[in-house]
């Protein structure tokens, strides 16, 4: 043991020695791993953005929800077809289920469509509208920048007042000052009375509150849908473990409301955000997939490079390697030679790569909320010395096995 | 007492078709203490066999017995031992790692003899002092004389003690009067009890050695005790 901590030492020594006599050529071939832990580091960085975006979108739904509707949002297993086969969900059942829910904290029926909005020449396409009760707000995380949420009266009167999420509020009133102005929402005009807290899950899309109007489903029902038209009953539970219990309750109260016999199976589903977030991870599951094997492909790439470099080296060296065996290198100390000068181009590669990544990774910061992660770190070191081991074994092979006489001779 | 015996040693090459005897039958024993000039044309097989005695290589057929221990059966890392701590080489074109230092250069050996570091630096510095070179320790061959490189050289081929000095065309590469400096350099090495085997085709120079053994097409022509040596005075 003793014996080959010495020649481990002492090899390391020797390649140290030898990338410094090539500055330029180990600057070069350092690159090619400099890039390839670069581009892995920052890949995985930016996954991980992806994954923490994803994952503060849906709890900005609020982790202690539940959502009672007529669709299985990501639930599979119903076919379509039966899902809209069901009787749709409408505010009867929701009035019937409030009477009668004692667990939850909140209850607020919902209807999502969507229509033009336009505030002066500032015009939207398509804006994602939710329209709900004054409830709602309680039953999300939801804070405002400005102005407040549409109160009960507004909301049981079908007052034509709208809160607008801070993406829409930015579009529309460019140089601040919504609340209090008339925006028009297909025809109709709303008063803008409050404007929420940017929450910047950006990959959640429309589903996003930052893209999203609020106003008053009673206004809706007046002017845009009618009355009997599906909605979704957005429930929230005190705390995360009662979460069960709701969902357990709710069941049984929508049986009843709904007139189930016993041997009929439920035509309502309960979704909840961890659906989403099963979704989500077999997203991201893929994207990182795709983007480790990109990215690996860049690092086989360096790796083919300092190997190439390394049988470049052992052949210009030929001479060295016969002058070294000759005073009594073994092959053994000649591969461990080799491998450690690869090993030691790829770690130092691989930090600088590192460092890049790190850099880059406060660049992406900027829109992605991300740090590089410390197994992002361990594996850019691994990744770097395995690389170096890999690629330096075969030139060091054949250093190892060259004949001294021969060797001696090579001009 | 016997440092080197070789009983009818042979080497023979495949060069595709064609076989070629580069040492036919040679046999012979060189005792410690001994100045052996090795001499022949080119073609001869001397470097041949200068690459078995050196354990560089190994004999086709024969015996090689150095020191008791039967080389022409060693593998690859028994060789390399046996070359590191009981042969000194030198070169006609010195072979020193060119961006290395002196001092690094006569250390080598002694790194791979699994010396410590403050050991190992001592026994260089001292070896490099014993061949008049201790002002010279942190130059690189590049930045030295040609005498003052093959002075390295003999620096490296001593530092480990080594039973027997080989030396292969030592003044090849040399003017004529820092190949003197060598050869005094090496007779002095051999009156302080040093066995040496110079490889030579130069009769001038085979004339400080004691003992001619000249090689022709893979035999030994003849093996004789030198009347009238070369010996070189001064310091």
């Amino acid at each position: 043991m003793r014996n080959f901590l010495f020649e481990l030492k002492e090899g390391l020594f020797i390649s140290f020695r030898a990338i410094a006599a090539n500055k330029g050529r180990s600057v070069l071939t350092t690159l090619g791993i400099v890039i390839g832990v670069w581009a892995v580091v920052t890949m995985s960085t930016a996954i991980k953005g992806i994954d923490n975006a994803f994952k503060t979108g849906v709890a900005s739904l609020g982790s202690d929800n539940i959502y009672i509707d007529k669709w299985a949002w990501f639930n599979n297993d119903t076919p379509w077809w039966e899902l809209r086969n069901r009787r749709d969900l409408t505010m009867e059942d929701y009035e019937k289920y409030r009477s009668l829910a004692k667990l939850p904290i909140a209850i607020a029926p919902t209807n999502w469509t969507r229509k033009q909005v336009k505030y002066g020449d500032n015009l939207l396409e398509s804006v994602f509208l939710t329209a709900t009760t004054s409830e709602f707000i309680k039953t999300t995380n939801l804070t405002f920048s400005d102005g407040r949420f549409f109160n009960e009266l507004e909301s049981n009167g079908g007052r034509a007042v709208a809160v607008l999420g801070s993406a829409i509020a930015e579009k529309l009133f460019p140089n601040g000052g919504a609340v209090g102005n008339i925006i028009d929402v297909s025809g109709k005009k709303l008063r803008v009375v409050g404007i929420l807290e940017e929450q910047g899950s950006w990959v959640m899309g429309d589903f996003n509150p930052d893209n999203q109007i609020y106003f008053p489903l009673e206004f809706t029902f007046k002017n845009f849908i009618h009355r009997r038209e599906s909605i979704t009953i957005n429930v929230r539970a005190a705390n995360p473990q009662s979460v069960a219990e709701v969902e357990e309750e709710a069941i049984g109260i929508m049986r009843r409301v709904r007139s189930l016999k016993y041997n009929e199976e439920n035509d309502f589903s309960i979704n909840q955000q961890s659906g989403l977030l099963g979704e989500i991870d077999k997203t991201v599951g893929v994207i990182q997939i795709a983007g480790y094997f990109i990215t690996g492909l860049s690092l086989f790439v360096g790796a083919i490079g300092i190997m190439n470099i390394m049988f470049v080296s052992v052949k210009e060296r030929t001479k060295e390697i016969g002058i070294r065996k000759a005073i009594g290198a073994k092959r053994r100390t000649i591969l461990g030679q080799f491998i450690a000068e690869a090993s030691i181009i790829c770690l130092i590669g691989g930090f600088i790569g590192l460092i890049f990544a790190v850099i880059t990774g406060f660049v992406i910061n900027q829109w992605l909320p991300t740090v590089v992660q410390f197994d992002a770190i361990i594996l850019a070191v691994g990744i770097s010395l395995l690389t170096g081991i890999l690629s330096g074994f075969a030139p060091a092979y054949t250093a190892a096995k060259l004949d001294p006489v021969d060797a001696l001779r090579y001009e | 007492m016997n440092i080197i015996n070789i009983e009818h040693i042979a080497k023979i090459y495949e060069v595709g078709s064609e076989i070629v005897k580069a040492l036919a039958d040679v046999s012979l024993r060189i005792d410690k203490n001994e100045y052996v000039a090795i001499m022949g044309p080119s073609g001869s097989g001397k470097s041949t066999l200068m690459n078995i005695l050196g354990c560089l290589d190994t004999p086709s057929r024969g015996i090689y017995n150095f020191e008791g221990f039967n080389v022409s059966e060693m593998d690859d890392n028994q060789l390399a031992t046996i070359r590191n701590k009981k042969i000194g080489f030198v070169f006609q074109t010195f072979n020193l790692l060119p961006r290395s230092t002196a001092l690094h250069n006569v250390e080598l050996p002694l790194v791979y003899a699994g010396i410590a570091k403050a050991e190992r630096l001592e026994r260089a510095y001292k070896a490099l002092e014993n061949v008049g070179l201790s002002d010279r320790v942190e130059h690189k061959p590049n930045e030295l004389s040609g005498g003052q490189r093959q002075r390295v050289a003999v620096a490296r081929a001593l530092v480990t003690n080594p039973s027997i000095i080989l030396a292969d065309e030592p003044t090849g590469n040399l003017d004529s009067k820092t190949g003197n400096d060598i050869m005094k350099l090496f007779q002095d090495l051999h009156e302080k009890g040093n066995t040496i085997i110079l490889v030579t085709h130069e009769e001038e120079i085979a004339l400080h050695a004691n003992r001619i053994i000249r090689i022709r097409d893979g035999f030994v022509e003849r093996d004789e005790i030198v009347k009238e040596r070369t010996f070189l005075s001064g310091n």
